[in-house]
Parts: C-alpha cells; sequence; structure tokens
C-alpha cells in the first residue's frame, strides 16, 4: 500500500453554528433587540437573578427570556411569575445551548417588539464556551459562595464573556468573600472586565447594572441608526 | 461534555471532504485552540466513538495544540501566554485581550490514501 498523502483542508469544525449565530446576530441587529446570555455554574442563582432583572425592567421596556435547562421546565415556570414571555428550551442530555435552538426558539415570536431578550445556558461553565448564540453580550455569573478563584479555574469561559456579575453579595460576610482576590482573579483572566456586584435577593446593586443595559442597548440601536 | 457532539463535527466534516475528492481518509489533523474549550483527552476517545459506521471507522485523530498568543500593546510583539490564568504579557506584564491564536477548532489536513 502506498504512504499516506497530506491533504490539506482547514475547515473550521463550528462553521454551521457560527454561520446560524452570525445570521441570529444579524437578525437582532435588524429587529432592534439586545441580547444577553447568561452563562454560570450550577446553582448560582442564574435564575433568580434573571427573574429579578425581568421584573424590574418589565413596567418600561419590553423583555423576553430563554431558558435551557436539562430536563425541567421549573425555570420556566419560575421566570414566568416575571409576566414576561418565556420559553423554555430542554437540551435533554446536552451540556449547552447551540444557536440552532436559539433560531429555533425565537421564530414564534416578533422579535422587533421586544428591547430585551435574554437568554439563560444550562448551567456549565466549560461546555457553553464554545458556542457562539449571536448575543450581544454574554454576561458571566458567580456568587459569593464559590469562591475568589472560580475565574482561575475557568478561565475560558470568563475569558469569553463581556461582564462579570458576582451575586448573593447578602452572603458575602458570612462567607468572608474576599473581593479583591475576586477582582484580582478576574482582572487575571479577562482584562478591562466590568464587573457588578450585587444581591439579586435584596435588590442591592442591581440599579448599577440595569443601567448599564439600558445604556448598552440605547448604543446599540444609534449604531445601528448610522 | 460536548467533545463528542464536537468529534462528530470532525467525522462530519472529514467525511464531506473526502467524498468530494475521493479520497479514503486513514488520518484527520486537527488545530486546537488552547482557549477552544475543548478538552482533549475526552476528544479523542469520543473521536473513536464518532467515526463508527462512517467511512472514517479505522482512521487516527492527530492534535497539534495551539497556545494562545496574544499581542502585547507595550512590546509590539506577539507573545505567546505560559498559562491561561495570566492574560498578559510573559515578558514585561502588561495586561493584554488582544488575542491572536488559541480558539482554533480546524480540521486542518487528511492523511488520505488514493
Amino acid at each position: 500500500m502506498s504512504e499516506p498523502r497530506l491533504l490539506e483542508v482547514r475547515r473550521n469544525v463550528l462553521k454551521q453554528n457560527d454561520i446560524i449565530a452570525r445570521a441570529l446576530r444579524e437578525q437582532f441587529r435588524e429587529t432592534g433587540v439586545f441580547v444577553v446570555s447568561l452563562v454560570s455554574s450550577p446553582g448560582s442563582g442564574k435564575t433568580t437573578f434573571l427573574e429579578k432583572t425581568l421584573t424590574q425592567l418589565q413596567p418600561r421596556y419590553r423583555v423576553a427570556a430563554l431558558v435551557g435547562d436539562l430536563a425541567t421546565e421549573n425555570d420556566a415556570v419560575r421566570l414566568a411569575r416575571s409576566k414576561a414571555p418565556v420559553k423554555q428550551i430542554t437540551t435533554g442530555t446536552l451540556c449547552h445551548l447551540e444557536a440552532a435552538m436559539v433560531q429555533s426558539a425565537v421564530q414564534a415570536w416578533d422579535l422587533h417588539q421586544l428591547d430585551f431578550l435574554f437568554i439563560e445556558n444550562v448551567g456549565n461553565l466549560v461546555c457553553p464556551s464554545s458556542y457562539d448564540l449571536g448575543e450581544n453580550l454574554r454576561l458571566v455569573l458567580m456568587s459569593v459562595t464559590e469562591g475568589e478563584d472560580k475565574p482561575l479555574k475557568y478561565p475560558t469561559i470568563f475569558n469569553s464573556a463581556d461582564v462579570a456579575v458576582i451575586t448573593k453579595n447578602e452572603l458575602a460576610d458570612a462567607v468572608e468573600f474576599d473581593w479583591g482576590a475576586a477582582r484580582k482573579s478576574i482582572e487575571s483572566v479577562r482584562p478591562g472586565m466590568k464587573i457588578f456586584r450585587l444581591s439579586a435577593k435584596t435588590g442591592e446593586g442591581m440599579e448599577s447594572y440595569l443601567e448599564f443595559l439600558l445604556q448598552q442597548l440605547s448604543e446599540k440601536r444609534a449604531v445601528a441608526q448610522t | 461534555m460536548h467533545e463528542l457532539s464536537i468529534a462528530m463535527g470532525i467525522v462530519e466534516a472529514a467525511t464531506d471532504e473526502a467524498e468530494r475528492r475521493g479520497v479514503r481518509v486513514s488520518g484527520v489533523h486537527l488545530r486546537l485552540g488552547a482557549l477552544s474549550g475543548v478538552v482533549k483527552d475526552a476528544l479523542l476517545f469520543s473521536y473513536e466513538v464518532a467515526c463508527q459506521d462512517t467511512p472514517l471507522q479505522g482512521s487516527r485523530l492527530i492534535v497539534e495544540d495551539v497556545p494562545v498568543a496574544v499581542f502585547c500593546p507595550q512590546c509590539k510583539e506577539q507573545r505567546l501566554l505560559p498559562s491561561l490564568q495570566s492574560f498578559a504579557c510573559p515578558e514585561c506584564g502588561t495586561p493584554s485581550m488582544d488575542i491572536r491564536q488559541g480558539k482554533e477548532l480546524e480540521v486542518f489536513a487528511l492523511e488520505v490514501e488514493e
């Protein structure tokens, strides 16, 4: 048998996902909706945080949410209490959301009617980092109970995110959370990252984070008009 | 663990290329960036499973690790990062998010038999 020959092909493995993500981003731009995706470990409080976000934006802004979950619809039920349109994406055994799932989930919605769309990824700090969902902003959430070095343990996802939110601040004293150390680990894996420290439960710190979202929305719309 | 679906993507891409060129594939060369979010060992294990009952069954996956490189605004040079825990120039310590390589997940060559 002859020696194997090396044939150059250069194919991006995630090309299919990236093509769909690009189309989604274009669709989001055209319709003027600002899309935020949320990633975190299981149990860091994504759903509570999102519920508060939806409730507080709801009176003045048109908001909706997609939630990825492995098996249950509990999160969607909780979020529905905010009265915002919520759709569950049950991923089965899949540990992350992919652009195609987002695309089919938003099909039934008129995105022109929305200001903000939130996408809650499956609780996982590893797999979601590889998949672009077409979002405008990727927000990584960690709670004070998880330890200050979490960003150093999961540098890929922190590096791929745009904003970090440290939540459950009402427990910070009880767990002796070292804010300086946390800030240093985030800064180390993602220089210049914007960080919000808040408590979704008490509402402390929510305001500056919500203001930031509103500012992002108006900046994006200003750019879209030019 | 999303390596199985990534492995299936690799098999699909390689099968497609092989069919188009009318060749038989005995090995797939992959460039894997340190920031790709894919674990090499899990991928190698998943690859065998993903190849079953496809034209690529019995083929090898050869992985070339691609370290992260950033452009240092201070040194005006591209620098390789020794670890993912610090996005700063290893020479002068200036932080940098100007990532020039390390996100690759690319089938770049096939070992083929005519």
